[in-house]
């Protein structure tokens, strides 16, 4: 560990390396090693990948303004619903907690950079290829994957579109991609804490993404596997998937959703760790039991890997599966209740002020447990028979990810970009932006749940003429949510440019290393480890 | 724009009156059979222990968010751990899901109690319309959307069934249990009644089984549940409860046009008559993928106006495609779907219509004899194959 310590190359030196001009510029970003340079990079391609997924959601959304067939032939409806969910999932929620583990984590455990910088290089650079891919398939002879996100054999299999195999490939890609980014984090946190910072004094958000990139590591070759067998199906003759050959189509729902329910998790996990660090910084207080907070996060992750058939109630499992598989789910809403308790309690008797990371993070505390209700909700399985694919469904997932993972990622840009470029946001217009996401975002949603109860099945272009006017309350809704992440982006753009300078410190309440380098920070972060007592 | 400022409109009443809520439908059915109600209920006790959770974290946050305010003065406190409250909503929550768990675990057992059903009938999902076998009784029918296609483009007004509307229902016993088996024949459907509590994935492979006991007479409407395609959304399930004596009087009705049916396939027909007929039964069977016009969405569904089959010859080549489907491709085998007289008149509209103008007519009996022959070849073979193990 000393070995890395010492190498003390300051950062002036650093970017004299670089040549001047275009190319100069251009190798600078392809060639980095910088766990800055990298985090930037990933979190811009989830910026760029949220507009192009979103753009999809608005059209799907126009489509479902009223009854019949108006802008969207129902296979391009289908293409577009398959690559939101594919591209939000895998190009924006996940590449964007990426980019945060590789901006936060050396400067939270008093490390130089990553440990395994290279390595940093390749994650990342292997995602805009995947994406380039998986985009192009919507151009392709037949037209892009259109069998939803979660690809169910055999409508992937034996009756998907040839650009289904480029898919495929793009989601390799995206694997390794994962395993390499988890490996890299894992050694990270292991190896380059600060002498005296043990694993019960790390920060709760380094404990989330540990917890996350060993969930990530398990998961991903499973995904692998899923995929690969599909290819065989699909062109080399195999039947895996196929009953009429001697395979089975339930065994891909359950490897699917054996990678797939950790896999949301791996969505929210860093989510909880990004709250815990924001909340207690705007309470003035500690974070109230933090213990219990990562015990919490371990449990939830161990669970998540006996809980994959709750995803498959309706595909006539055994009753004793059933059963299992929905208590466990139930067991579930215990740690994720200690984690919501410990926010609150930790917000109770604080000194609480409202910047807008801290509007995003109660945003979160509130609409994260509504999703977390219809989850529990989901989970019994008499009455998951009515909801499973509906649009309640689609209510409580969006609720989890949309005011879950998205908005604590928004909580994080504004929490931290002051420390990444030394300027402020301007905070009016953050406040702006709060208010019309969190608005428009119940409004495109929780209509939602209503029209699931009332019988709209999910993946439809078209429908019933009883379920016109919340789908049209959830169109204005989405539309007015999309315009106003302009106000995100603007706001981001403006303060790299021109935002007034602000100090070290940043949040008066803020505790942590990351906050006792300057802002911005050193080209490799801590260059000596500093000592925690 | 009218429509928007209707919806915003719609949107203002929705904040503020509960008239307008009591119109919209808000909540779950309570359903027709003692399953659907059983779910029903629990549906509501989660929802109402969810709403009591809610209102007391919630209460506490608000509390918060008002009076421990820097900006009224709030000093923060200095504790940030307590063993006992953490174990207290530990084990609070875990004892309310206990005592949910129990009547929810009652409600599975007694969903999976198939026995002693009086009707069973076998479901089978096809792309994209559903099929029902009525295994005792011998009918056999295949059910599809009937909402024209005017209504979907928005050419005409909609129905008040829109989209929920079939050709052919079906039909069940009130009061007797009536046992579902539902497969597939293609790809993964789900077969959803949300009046009768039933939703039961259709898989090809698999014959899973549902239950209901239909307390009230009535017309119940549902949507196949889990993508499956182009037209998931165009495959509805129409489901008509009625009494003992009219579910038999239905059976014998079906009995008697299934022979009519047979005869009718022996006497040859004019082409208006075979043009008439076809048309609607391109319609309802083939214009989802080959589209109304014969344009087809190349390629994966090829184009009918000017293909090779539809315009070439023989003839034959053409009625054994449709009879018994393209291996390995979406073009399914209608064989078992259509009688020899529609097949008869849709093929005769394939070479005949959008300016296929073979003027050839192509007769019941013709499809019937190549019925014949396949299945004669199939014969062969089979015994060939067990002469050979």
């Amino acid at each position: 560990m000393s070995d890395v310590i010492h190498q003390t190359a300051d950062s002036e030196h650093h970017h004299g390396d670089h040549k001047k001009g275009i190319l100069g510029w251009i190798t600078r970003w392809l060639f980095t090693t910088n766990h800055k340079d990298i985090g930037t990079l990933y979190l811009i391609l989830s910026l760029v990948m949220f507009f192009v997924a979103g753009a999809m959601a608005l059209l799907i959304r126009a489509e479902l303004f009223e009854p019949g067939l108006q802008f969207l032939k129902p296979n391009i409806f289908n293409q577009m619903t398959t690559l939101h969910g594919l591209i939000m999932v895998f190009g924006v929620v996940m590449p964007a907690f990426v980019g945060l583990a590789n901006w936060q984590i050396p400067m939270m455990i008093g490390a130089p950079d990553m440990a395994l910088p290279r390595l940093n290089n390749l994650s990342f650079w292997i995602l805009p290829f995947a994406f380039t891919i998986l985009s192009s398939t919507l151009f392709m002879d037949g037209g892009g994957p259109d069998f939803g996100w979660t690809f169910y054999a055999p409508l992937s299999t034996k009756y998907g579109p040839p650009s289904t195999d480029y898919m495929i490939f793009a989601i390799h890609l995206m694997g390794i991609s994962s395993i390499l980014g988890s490996i890299n984090i894992i050694a990270t946190i292991l190896n380059l804490r600060a002498p005296g910072m043990k694993m019960m004094k790390m920060p709760i958000f380094v404990w989330s993404w540990l917890i996350t990139a060993f969930l990530l590591l398990a998961i991903m070759p499973v995904l692998a596997g899923t995929v690969t067998m599909m290819l065989t199906d699909r062109n080399f003759g195999t039947s895996f998937f196929d009953a009429a050959g001697g395979g089975d189509p339930l065994l891909f729902q359950h490897v699917f959703w054996f990678f797939g329910h950790p896999e949301v998790y791996v969505l929210i996990l860093p989510a909880f760790g990004v709250i815990s660090e924001i909340i207690p910084t705007f309470s003035r207080k500690k974070l109230f039991g933090y213990d219990f907070m990562v015990y919490a996060i371990a449990c939830i992750a161990i669970l998540s890997f006996i809980v994959w058939a709750h995803h498959m109630f309706t595909t006539g499992i055994p009753l004793g599966a059933e059963l299992f598989f929905m208590y466990t789910t139930m067991l579930i809403a215990v740690p994720t209740g200690v984690k919501v308790f410990n926010w609150v309690s930790t917000m109770f008797k604080g000194s609480l002020t409202f910047e807008t990371p801290m509007l995003f993070a109660i945003a979160f505390v509130f609409l994260f447990t509504i999703g977390g209700f219809s989850g529990l909700m989901l989970a019994i399985v008499p009455a998951d028979f009515q909801y499973q694919d509906t649009y309640f469904v689609v209510a409580h997932f969006h609720y989890v990810l949309v005011s879950g993972a998205i908005f604590s990622l928004m909580a994080a840009v504004y929490y931290w970009l002051p420390k990444w470029c030394g300027k402020m946001y301007n905070e009016r217009l953050g406040k702006w932006h709060f208010w019309l996401t969190v608005i428009s975002m119940n409004l495109t949603f929780f209509p939602m749940h209503f029209l699931g109860l009332a019988g709209m099945p999910r993946r439809i272009p078209d429908y019933a003429l009883q379920f016109t006017d919340f789908n049209a309350i959830a169109t204005v809704g989405a539309f007015i949510f999309g315009v106003s992440q302009l106000l995100f982006v603007y706001n981001i753009i403006h303060t790299i440019w021109k935002g007034k300078q602000t100090t070290a410190q940043v949040w008066e309440g803020a505790h942590g290393l990351e906050w006792t380098l300057s802002s911005p920070p050193p080209h490799h972060s801590f260059t000596t480890p500093p000592v925690i007592e | 724009m009218h429509k928007i400022l209707k919806t915003l409109f719609t949107l203002i009443l929705f904040f503020f009156s509960p008239l307008v809520l009591a119109e919209m439908a808000l909540n779950m059915p309570r359903g027709v059979t003692p399953i659907s109600k059983d779910i029903y209920d629990l549906h509501m006790v989660i929802f109402w222990i969810c709403v009591a959770i809610g209102v007391g974290v919630f209460s506490v946050m608000i509390y918060s968010l008002m009076y421990h305010r820097k900006s009224k003065g709030a000093v923060p406190a200095a504790f940030h751990e307590h063993m006992s409250l953490e174990i207290l909503w530990a084990v609070i929550p875990f004892v309310i899901l206990v005592v949910m768990a129990i009547p929810a675990t009652k409600v599975l057992i007694d969903m999976h109690d198939t026995d002693d059903a009086a009707v069973t009938i076998k479901i089978v999902g096809h792309q994209w319309k559903w099929e029902y076998q009525y295994l005792d009784q011998g009918v056999q029918f295949y059910s599809n959307l009937s909402t024209p296609f005017d209504q979907i483009h928005n050419n005409v007004k909609k129905d008040p069934h829109y989209l929920l509307q079939v050709d052919n229902p079906v039909v069940v016993p009130v009061h007797k249990k009536v046992r579902f088996l539902v497969t597939s024949a293609d790809v993964v459907h789900s077969w959803w009644v949300p009046e009768l509590g039933i939703k039961r994935d259709a898989i090809p492979g698999f014959i899973h089984e549902a239950w209901a006991r239909v307390q009230k007479p009535g017309t119940y409407r549902g949507q196949c549940a889990e993508l499956c395609g182009v037209n998931h959304g165009f495959m509805p399930i129409v489901v008509q409860a009625v009494s003992d004596d009219e579910f038999n009087q239905w059976v014998a009705a079906q009995m008697k046009q299934a022979k009519q049916a047979a005869e009718a396939s022996q006497k040859p027909l004019t082409r208006e008559e075979l043009m008439t007929m076809g048309k609607k039964v391109y319609e309802n069977n083939c214009a989802a993928c080959h589209k109304v016009d014969g344009q087809g969405m190349p390629p994966v569904f090829p184009p009918m106006r000017g293909s090779s089959v539809a315009v070439g010859h023989p003839v034959s080549r053409h009625i054994s495609l449709v009879l018994h489907g393209v291996p390995n491709t979406a073009m399914q085998a209608f064989a078992s779907q259509l009688s020899d007289l529609e097949l008869a008149a849709v093929i005769t509209y394939e070479r005949n219509a959008w300016g296929n103008n073979t003027g050839e007519l192509v007769q019941p009996k013709d499809v019937q004899d190549l019925r014949a022959v396949k299945k004669l070849t199939r014969k062969t073979n089979e015994r060939r194959n067990s002469s050979n193990s």
